[in-house]
């Protein structure tokens, strides 16, 4: 489908020069944002990127492997959610921390810890995961992963659900929520300078990672054809697992994100975050790193926007109506795809 | 599953007895077969249970009423084979249909809206509506690669008890509708407590029909069209399967039963809340369809029977021993919570370990024990080979 794109001759045109260069669904977004900054008002604005950001962190990772294995990585959202939860148990068991920290070392010092612990964490689970339930069935009937897939991510819930309870639970919200400032006479937390900041370094640095560095390369090969890139001396198991290991990194820091903004985490969050990421993934065009992210904050706007005008209720339900009709009318995602040529 | 699965089970060696005679008369007579097969296992049941041990968890009443409550698992079970086993399609939304038959009902057949139509033909009427929702949900987006599908399912399954929760003014929320008319044959009323016996053979004329049509579907050119696109949807559509339309029939199928359960549940229970249909059961009745084998109709009704009783009877007994066994750390536990966690690990277990489920479908046996799949299994599947 994006080779029909490619092969369109430009006409003399601004329109058609804009789809060629492929920067219309860019100004598209950037129209968007602009729109919403009025529609909701500065403080919703800057919410809306707060949760857009988390859904993006999470969405690179299902992006990342659908364009490797082209396996949707249905319990990487509960790995998300088991990122939230280790957060917490570095920050309560590990550290100590009740309430929001003091002074701005300690507050630098823990979330320093909190961040590297919990991406190590999971990033290491998310790599047994491939190890032990993915890989056996690289060569199997697609059914066979999917299957899996959602044995793990009901493992997961279940293990969660178990050692920390059904109901939500209150973490440590380490910036304090009261902290603002006020920047251009509009007040802004903390919190959400630093989770849009730390948000928008790991993006930069993964997009970096993927295009500059020698692993990068080798993932990219990997995705756009796993036999020629083993034929050219990539180690294609190894690909695999450092696609994991980076993906599920990203989930941990959104779930260390999650309980930072939020508060409160439970066991079902990894269920419901996982999908709107996962549609914010599709949005973006799967495989495509920069449409995830994109994607991740048009699904914050969306359900901020919902829950403004009193829609709450139905935010979920849009989201997966988002899904369902980009599907349909553009399976490709608004802004095609990078790694590999798919779907 | 492919050809591409290396799987050392043993190779069977049939007798050539009164087994190949019987299994040779239940081949061609595939419907005779199914109504001896289920009214043996239904009449059975009810006895057995007047035996120990079971005849001490409870009466025999309430276990015929349970097992009526299986049989809407083993109908629900038998309607995702169709999708997930026979054509490959993973349907994670498949308790969607099944809300939308019972709520055909319940609007149907209610004080809530004031009308009284009667169960029979409200029984096809909702599971044609169910059916409507799987085309209209099927025909875009089974064009798309198989994994979207999930995906898309996923989400309808979650946007179908929200919208009923939400729409507070025309199906009362969470509270549900109530006050389900009773299905009646003449002048008798089925009693809603007391006699379970008319629900429950209502149940396995359910379950005999259903079964037979399935296997008379599985024989036919559609169910071959199915296996063919399960196993290979690109050369399935060289050779002339329309794959669009047939994966959509697979999908209004499924749902079609899916719905029936549905307007049986709402007659059964005689109310109806969206809670009854949330993710949980999608996935219960997907473990129930994976455990006893995909792609055996058999396989997948005995699947969904014993996993049904284990939720509910055996978790159930398991803490209740404990408890009064007094063992130091088994009695805090509580078994029920850990449901979903078993279901989970034995997703994994069985995909990894054996993929063909319990109890396998002989098509997929034969096909791996033949000498030259066998061959053929060694190069692999050609659309998911890497170089390891």
């Amino acid at each position: 489908m994006a080779s029909m794109a490619v092969g369109a001759t430009a006409r003399p045109n601004v329109l058609a020069a804009l789809r060629h260069s492929g920067a219309s669904p860019y100004l598209f977004i950037v129209a968007l944002a602009v729109a919403m900054y009025f529609v909701l008002g500065p403080r919703q604005f800057v919410n809306a990127l707060t949760i857009g950001a988390i859904y993006a962190l999470v969405a690179l990772g299902y992006t990342m492997v659908y364009g490797i294995i082209e396996l949707i990585n249905f319990a990487h959202g509960d790995v998300f959610m088991v990122g939230s939860f280790v957060s917490l148990f570095v920050l309560t068991n590990v550290l100590g921390q009740e309430g929001s920290a003091s002074d701005l070392g300690g507050i630098v010092f823990e979330l320093a810890i909190t961040f590297a612990l919990t991406m190590v964490i999971v990033g290491i689970l998310g790599v047994l995961i491939e190890r032990f339930a993915y890989r056996p069935l690289r060569n199997a009937p697609r059914l066979a992963p999917l299957i899996t897939a959602i044995g793990i991510s009901f493992i997961l819930q279940n293990l969660v659900q178990i050692i920390y309870g059904p109901s939500p639970v209150n973490t440590p919200q380490v910036i304090s929520p009261t902290a603002r400032v006020d920047i251009a006479g509009v007040s802004i937390g903390w919190v959400n300078i630093f989770i849009i900041a730390t948000a928008i370094v790991l993006m930069v640095g993964l997009q970096l990672f993927v295009s500059r560095t020698k692993m990068g390369r080798a993932m990219r090969s990997t995705a756009s054809d796993r036999e020629a890139a083993a034929l050219m001396g990539v180690d294609i198991n190894r690909t695999i697992a450092l696609t994991f290991l980076i993906g599920s990194a990203l989930a941990g820091a959104a779930g260390v994100v999650q309980g930072l903004y939020f508060g409160n985490i439970q066991f079902v969050i990894g269920f419901q975050s996982g999908l709107k990421a996962f549609t914010a993934a599709v949005l973006g065009g799967i495989g495509n790193l920069a449409g995830a992210a994109i994607g991740g904050f048009f699904i914050g706007f969306v359900e901020v926007t919902a829950a403004n005008f009193g829609y709450f209720v139905w935010a979920q339900a849009a989201v997966f109506m988002i899904l369902i009709v980009t599907l349909v009318f553009r399976p490709a995602g608004l802004f095609g795809q990078q790694l590999g040529e798919r779907a | 599953m492919s050809a591409g699965q290396s799987l050392p089970a043993p190779v069977e060696l049939r007798g050539s007895g009164i087994r190949s005679r019987l299994s040779d008369f239940s081949d061609r007579h595939r419907s005779i077969s199914v109504l001896v097969g289920v009214g043996a296992v239904a009449a059975a049941l009810p006895l057995i249970v007047l035996l120990p041990p079971f005849s001490g968890f409870s009466g025999q009443t309430v276990w015929v009423d349970g097992f009526t409550i299986a049989g809407i698992f083993i109908l629900l079970a038998l309607g995702l084979n169709i999708v997930v086993g026979m054509s490959g399609l993973l349907d994670l939304g498949y308790a969607a249909f099944f809300a939308i038959g019972a709520y055909t009902y319940a609007f149907a057949a209610s004080p809530f809206y004031g009308n009284e139509f009667p169960f029979w033909p409200m029984l096809l009427v909702g599971a044609a509506m169910a059916a409507i929702f799987g085309i209209m949900l099927g025909a875009p987006t089974l064009r798309l690669r198989g994994d979207y599908l999930a995906i898309v399912t996923l989400g309808f399954g979650e946007i179908v008890p929200i919208t009923i929760l939400n729409l507070s003014q025309y199906t009362d929320g969470p509270n549900g509708i109530g006050g389900i008319d009773a299905p009646t044959i003449a002048d008798f009323t089925f009693p809603t407590t007391g006699n379970p016996w008319p629900y429950y053979l209502t149940m396995v004329g359910l379950i005999v029909i259903s079964m037979i049509l399935i296997y008379r579907l599985q024989n036919s050119r559609l169910g071959r069209s199915w296996m063919a696109i399960r196993e290979d949807e690109l050369a399935a559509a060289a050779n002339g399967i329309n794959t669009v339309t047939t994966k959509l029939l697979a999908f209004a199928l499924g749902a079609t039963t899916a719905g029936l359960a549905g307007v049986f549940l709402a007659a059964k229970l005689q109310t109806v809340t969206p809670n009854l249909f949330r993710f949980d059961v999608s996935f219960t009745v997907l473990a129930m369809v994976v455990l006893g084998g995909m792609g055996n109709i058999w396989g997948v009704a005995v699947g969904a029977f014993i996993v049904f009783m284990i939720q509910s009877v055996l978790l159930k007994q398991l803490n209740l021993f404990f408890d009064n066994v007094q063992i130091p750390i088994l009695s805090e536990i509580d078994f029920l919570q850990y449901q979903f966690l078993l279901y989970g690990i034995a997703l994994v277990a069985m995909m990894l370990l054996r993929p063909e489920g319990l109890f396998p479908s002989q098509r997929r046996k034969r096909e791996l024990h033949t000498e030259e799949d066998a061959e053929f299994g060694e190069l692999g599947d050609p659309m998911g080979a890497s170089p390891e």
